[in-house]
């Protein structure tokens, strides 16, 4: 150890001195199916040991590391909190909280919010006591999400929205909205803004779509008059298309991390042993599972270094804008190869649907799940295009 | 540490890269070769590249080199990979150096600051079948005297014809497939006994094949323990693994360079043929493998200069995965090329010869791949 690397060093050994004496034993258990994901918000069910966990992690500030702690976060730095994610990794624990407020509003809020925005909503979102969705895609308005119909209406204080969203996650689960709403037709781009409001707000109502995993965690949106305070306008009327893009790229990056398949999953070799058994070699028995599983890992090792750079990069401002771009058309291929390659480890186990031991179909239906991975938040071949226009640097039709 | 380059390593990249580029680009390839050069490298340019203290980049400052690390080697191989520049300097800063390395005081005085000041060639002579199998090292070295006779052959050993010295790996102990047994020497390539026939490989370079008829070697010609040099060959092989996948790297981000530069220039139709989404994404996904080829290959890199036991992992996933992408870069360049990339004339074959060469190099994608699964129990 030299001399500058001493304080972080130190610092990892209370990191891990912490984690261990506080980390609850069931939150250091593998994710078991997506009931297992803290998401929090008003109406989110804990049992006592998510509860604990989640209470002391907020309590530190260490849902949202790298948040300042005016707002609920610790204050750390990129190397601080690279070293907490690492040591909470090391030791199997479960993230305290997931929710788009950490992922998605939060970074957007960071950057463009007011102060009277960042004090009112960043330290809800740090303590999971609100859970957000996102408004973005209309049934008109997909790959092309710029041409939005969803209206703000200017009523003095207040702007009315009307319209309709779709693929809104969890909408019927969430407690506050950000959403794009168009205020100008004079314009594509220039005529839509960002605006927050409560989902309890008269005119709200959501539908849930039942997907082929047979589960419903999309909604359909529907606004009716719903009157929304000007002070909830994030950027300013007419300038929501440039919060919107800075959200995409922390979207993308946050679907990005799936391809990672960390988070206490199993892996591919791990649940094909289980099911296949080894050859008296000790060696997988399937040669040719086991060559298409080896290739696989090796992609996803070096995606593991990708995402690890990309972090590095991005926090140094050395990252290229559109590099989220890459890093979610990676990884949400990648994710659909693991769980194709899940299915095929796990043999007929994996086609079971409701069964108690299956855990409710996990396998299957995160299998399906996935296929949705390169098509929300932009398409891959939406991400494709714009690597090759912004990055690249290829010529316009 | 953060998976980047810190501000000295991003230096040495601003010194190199125009140096290499401007002294050994791809045309002095093609003298060498079309000259049907004997040697495989220039060593005149060798020496500009120990002016620099490149060849002694990863040596001891003891040892009369510079100290540094995987990262700053790769920082050259990616250059010389981009130039597809004929040298020895994967085998000789990196391999020699990484296996002499800790080797006991006279080994280390009678070859380091020689390798450090550019006076001195290495080759490495490892294989002996047409595939990568260390473990498999069945060339002999029996005991004799004071020291050993060596009797056995060895192949693709590049610049094995013209090196100083020679590392040699040979089994003392035994049988084959076991990785006890192996012992390491270091050997003058000028021993009585020791035939070495230069062939020229599909990317012009010359690589050996050894015959050792029984050369007799002293026993300080060992490095490390007697039956025990599994541990000297697996550090050569951690480090010019990972060079030659930073060389890789290199050679595939110049082929991808030509091809995106082509599609901006070269007009069908009426527009640039990088204007049509077909060849963007094609473009875009292939920007996506390298950008991720890379953060491999500098893991790995930070990895073995942290000696992190994670590193053999870290090696293993960098030569395969940088394999695998250089394949798909000199496939698609020479393809969007269309017929000029089956051209001798266009630089874009000569990237996919040499991408095949190092492919194979220390173990192709698929031995590493499976290197990795014996690791995780599967």
């Amino acid at each position: 150890m030299n001399v500058a690397s001493a304080p972080i060093d130190l610092f990892a050994l209370e990191t891990r001195a912490w984690l261990e004496a506080n980390c609850p034993e069931p939150m250091r258990l593998p994710l078991r199916h997506e009931g297992d994901v803290v998401w929090g918000g008003r109406n989110a069910r804990l049992d006592p040991a998510q509860r604990l966990w989640l209470d002391r992690m907020a309590e530190r500030g260490w849902t949202v590391p790298d948040w300042p702690i005016e707002y609920g976060g610790g204050g750390l730095s990129p190397a601080e909190t690279k070293m907490v994610r690492a040591e909470m990794a090391r030791l199997g624990c479960r993230s305290p909280l997931n929710s788009f407020g950490i992922s998605m509003l939060g970074p957007a809020l960071l950057k463009y919010g007011t102060e009277a925005q960042k004090r009112e909503h960043l330290p809800p979102i740090a303590r999971g006591e609100i859970r957000w969705c996102q408004g973005y895609s209309e049934p008109g308005a997909g790959s092309d999400l710029a041409s939005l119909q969803t209206s703000a209406r200017d009523d003095g204080d207040h702007l009315i929205v009307n319209g309709q969203k779709i693929w809104t996650s969890y909408a019927d689960k969430a407690d506050w909205i950000f959403c794009l709403v168009r205020t100008s037709r004079e314009a594509k781009q220039g005529g839509i803004s960002f605006v927050l409001f409560n989902m309890a707000s008269p005119g709200v109502t959501t539908k849930p779509i039942l997907l082929i995993s047979g589960s419903s965690p999309f909604c359909e949106t529907f606004f009716d008059d719903v009157r929304v305070l000007k002070s909830n306008l994030v950027g300013g009327l007419n300038k929501g298309w440039e919060v919107a893009k800075y959200l995409l790229g922390h979207e993308r990056e946050m679907i990005s991390g799936m391809g990672l398949g960390t988070g206490g999953q199993k892996s591919v070799a791990a649940v094909a042993l289980e099911a296949f058994g080894v050859e008296p070699d000790g060696r997988l028995d399937d040669p040719v599972l086991r060559a298409r599983i080896a290739l696989f890992e090796v992609r996803a090792a070096g995606f593991r270094a990708m995402s690890e750079r990309f972090m590095d990069e991005f926090k140094a401002g050395r990252a290229h804008p559109a590099q989220p771009s890459m890093m979610k058309y990676y990884g949400t291929e990648l994710n659909k190869q693991r769980h194709e390659l899940m299915m095929a480890a796990g043999g007929s186990d994996a086609l079971a649907w409701d069964s108690e031991a299956s855990h409710g179909g996990a396998a299957a239906r995160a299998w399906l799940r996935t296929k949705g991975n390169s098509i929300e938040g932009g398409t891959s071949e939406v991400q494709l295009n714009i690597i090759a226009k912004r990055i690249l640097d290829l010529p316009g039709a | 540490m953060p998976l980047f380059l810190d501000d000295a390593q991003t230096m040495l990249a601003d010194t190199v890269r125009p140096f290499i580029a401007e002294h050994a680009p791809v045309r002095h390839l093609r003298s060498l070769r079309d000259g049907n050069d004997p040697t495989g490298f220039s060593r005149e340019l060798w020496r500009s590249f120990a002016e620099m203290g490149l060849p002694g980049l990863a040596v001891d400052e003891a040892d009369g080199g510079l100290g540094l690390g995987a990262v700053e080697a790769g920082i050259v191989l990616e250059e010389v990979g981009r130039n597809l520049t004929p040298s020895p300097f994967l085998s000789t800063a990196v391999g020699a150096v990484a296996a002499l390395k800790g080797s006991a005081p006279a080994l280390r005085e009678r070859w380091l600051p020689g390798i450090a000041a550019g006076e001195v060639v290495a080759a490495l002579a490892v294989d002996e079948s047409p595939r990568h199998r260390p473990e498999r090292t069945a060339l002999a070295a029996e005991r004799s005297g004071n020291g050993f006779r060596l009797t056995g052959r060895k192949r693709f050993v590049a610049h094995g014809h013209v090196a100083d010295v020679l590392i040699v790996a040979a089994r003392t102990a035994g049988a084959p497939g076991q990785t006890e047994g192996i012992t390491l020497f270091a050997m003058e390539r000028a021993t009585p006994g020791l035939a070495a026939t230069p062939e020229r490989l599909a990317d012009a370079s010359l690589a050996s094949r050894l015959q050792f008829d029984g050369v007799e070697l002293d026993a300080d010609a060992v490095i490390g323990e007697v039956d025990g040099g599994w541990p000297v060959l697996s550090r050569l092989l951690g480090a010019v693994r990972t060079g030659a996948s930073a060389e890789l790297l290199g050679v595939a981000a110049g082929a991808m360079g030509l091809t995106v530069d082509y599609l901006k220039t070269r007009r069908q139709f009426g527009h640039a043929i990088g204007s049509f989404q077909a060849l963007q994404h094609r473009a875009a996904h292939l920007y996506a493998e390298l950008e991720v080829a890379r953060a491999a290959v500098l893991k790995a890199q930070q990895l073995l200069d942290a000696n992190d036991p994670e590193a053999i992992r870290g090696t293993h996933v960098a030569k395969a995965f940088t394999g695998l992408a250089a394949t798909l870069a000199v496939q698609e360049g020479v393809q969007m090329h269309g017929g000029m990339g089956m051209t001798d004339e266009y630089d874009v074959g000569l990237y996919m010869k040499r991408g095949r060469v190092l492919a194979e190099m220390f173990g192709d994608a698929d031995y590493h791949a499976d290197q990795l699964a014996r690791l995780s129990g599967y």
